[in-house]
């Protein structure tokens, strides 16, 4: 497993919009290194013919029936919205979207 | 040098349910923006989506309906993305164990029939609706954010635009007519990607493909593929080579214009979603709504040509809808003659329908109502031009036809006994038509019939008229 740095921190660190001072980097570098060797401890484990865990809780197949409920109003969804226009979100246009959907 | 192309198509039917596909928010069309929407749509920490069973019905409808293989285990995933119109940063969908796959629909073109086979069918949620203003911002609304979603994936068989929108045409039908969504184009519950590559004829490794994104009607489809073909029929003429590219048509210029291009397929970090369970479909269900299944269009085509002999003309154009349709089979079975159903639906009910821009559950006529009307008509009661009376009545208000004739004192006059000396009367005082008949003048009929109609005050059944006429005259 390549060595996890300072660096490789930082990067994650800005593809989750975040910044680290150099006493948190000093702290989070070797968690995340720890964290990762356990993961490779993991990996040595034989799952062969073991099928693969989706669900911890022991249950399927839950349903509820199509019942239309009104829960929130547009008021109270909005509260927690920093910027708003005529009932719409407002936010930073971004048009660089693979709405793959 | 002759190129192959090679059409694969993603559909997305949003499935008609009254509340959304994990959150018991109203799935409603044109509400104010953010009003029908709840703390599990728009993604708030500590909420639990939990499953609508009727998208599960709805999709399986669709699933059996076009011979795909249902799967007995399905789950969820997370399909991983940020985007303004996604509030919880990840779509809810199926990508490891898809409601169905392996299935066909079977089409037409150029007068040859051709299986065309559905590589999967999966449920999402559909994401909100995201608004670019010319400020710099964006306005979102997540009213749709969690709509539930059957997407219909084909496998890239399709080799020219008319065989992509026969695919198409005979895909929407089927789903109409299971009723799992009313596939309104224009409302954004029926929506299209395509996917195109060419290669040199003989070639087996397939082309390059380039993705073209919400196309909103048939023809657009037709139109962008065709001009796709072209394109990059150019491209490798010229010893260029085709780009992994998104593409956007063009519905002003006829083109399609680069909006992006690919480094390779997007990693959405597929996972299973760990907040739901998985769904094992019982035999039993699947079986129940099979047997269940409504009338395919086809089913139908057969009755109204075969049964009731209407020409296929008047056969597909009351299969252009559902609801169409059933209210034919509706009005038929209330006692109608199939044919007269048919002639008043394709005119004077489409006419009106068209002028108030109007659909069927809107207006206040019934199928009892209209084949009550086709019953007044075909026993005499009511002429032809009365009926269009009595249904301008009747469709605008729900007005009872009979009642509404009695009341008006609109009835014909069908009764022998009541014509006979009206007849001879008018006959009696008319001896230069008579002459003129007996002449070889066939108008003089027509003035006679008129005279009787006068006395009656229009009310006179003209074909036992004319009857009660020409055996007059022919006894004199």
């Amino acid at each position: 497993m390549e060595k996890v740095t300072n660096d490789t921190i930082k990067h994650v660190a800005a593809l989750a919009q975040l910044e680290f001072s150099e006493e948190e980097l000093a702290k989070f570098t070797p968690q995340m290194g720890k964290i990762l060797e356990m993961a490779e401890e993991l990996q040595a484990v034989d799952t062969t013919g073991v099928e693969e865990t989706v669900q911890v809780v022991d249950r399927d197949t839950v349903f509820r029936e199509d019942v239309p409920e009104k829960w929130q109003t547009r008021e109270e969804m909005m509260k927690n919205v920093p910027d708003k226009s005529n009932g719409f979100v407002k936010v930073p246009v971004i048009i660089d979207k693979d709405d793959n959907q | 040098m002759n190129f192959t192309s090679t059409i694969g198509l993603e559909v997305h039917f949003e499935l008609k349910t009254k509340s959304k596909i994990f959150s018991p928010s109203p799935v409603t069309y044109g509400a104010k923006p953010n009003t029908e929407t709840n703390v599990i749509d728009w993604g708030y920490p500590g909420t639990l989506p939990m499953v609508n069973k009727e998208v599960y019905r709805l999709g399986l409808m669709v699933a059996l309906a076009t011979h795909s293989h249902v799967n007995p285990v399905t789950h969820f995933d997370r399909k991983n993305y940020f985007y303004p119109d996604n509030p919880k940063a990840y779509q809810i969908t199926q990508f490891f164990k898809p409601l169905a796959e392996n299935g066909y629909v079977e089409v037409e073109v150029h007068g040859k029939k051709k299986k065309i086979h559905i590589h999967e069918m999966h449920i999402e949620e559909d994401a909100g609706k995201n608004t670019h203003g010319t400020n710099g911002f964006s306005y979102v609304d997540y009213n749709r954010q969690g709509v539930p979603l059957l997407e219909v994936v084909s496998e890239p068989e399709m080799t020219d635009p008319d065989e992509a929108v026969a695919y198409l045409e005979k895909l929407r039908e089927i789903v109409q007519f299971t009723g799992a969504s009313d596939v309104k184009m224009e409302e954004g519950s029926m929506r299209i990607d395509t996917n195109i590559s060419i290669r040199p004829a003989g070639q087996k490794e397939l082309g390059t493909k380039v993705e073209m994104k919400n196309l909103n009607s048939f023809e657009h489809v037709r139109m962008s593929l065709a001009y796709e073909q072209k394109r990059q029929q150019e491209i490798l003429l010229s010893g260029g080579r085709v780009r992994l590219s998104t593409r956007r048509f063009d519905t002003n210029t006829g083109k399609t214009v680069l909006e992006r291009v690919k480094e390779g397929d997007a990693d959405y970090r597929y996972f299973p979603e760990p907040d739901l369970p998985p769904y094992h479909i019982k035999q039993e269900w699947v079986d129940e709504i099979a047997a269940n299944l409504p009338k395919t269009a086809d089913e139908r085509r057969k009755i109204y040509v075969d049964e009731y002999g209407l020409k296929p003309y008047d056969a597909n154009v009351l299969l252009q809808n559902k609801e169409s349709s059933d209210f034919f089979d509706a009005t038929v079975a209330a006692g109608a003659d199939p044919q007269q159903a048919a002639n008043w639906m394709n005119t004077q009910v489409n006419g009106y329908l068209n002028e108030k821009h109007a659909e069927l559950k809107d207006i206040a006529l019934t199928p009892e109502n209209l084949a009550a009307m086709i019953k007044l008509i075909s026993d005499g009661t009511i002429s032809s031009k009365i009926a269009k009376k009595v249904f301008a009545e009747t469709v605008a208000n729900g007005t009872d036809p009979k009642k509404y004739v009695e009341e008006n004192g609109m009835a014909q006059l069908s009764d022998e006994s009541v014509l006979a000396p009206m007849v001879k009367e008018v006959v009696d005082a008319n001896p230069q038509s008579v002459e003129d008949y007996k002449n070889g003048k066939d108008r003089a009929i027509g003035f006679l019939v008129g005279q009787i109609m006068k006395q009656t005050r229009g009310k006179a059944n003209p074909k036992v008229i004319n009857k009660l006429l020409l055996a007059d005259l022919a006894s004199r």
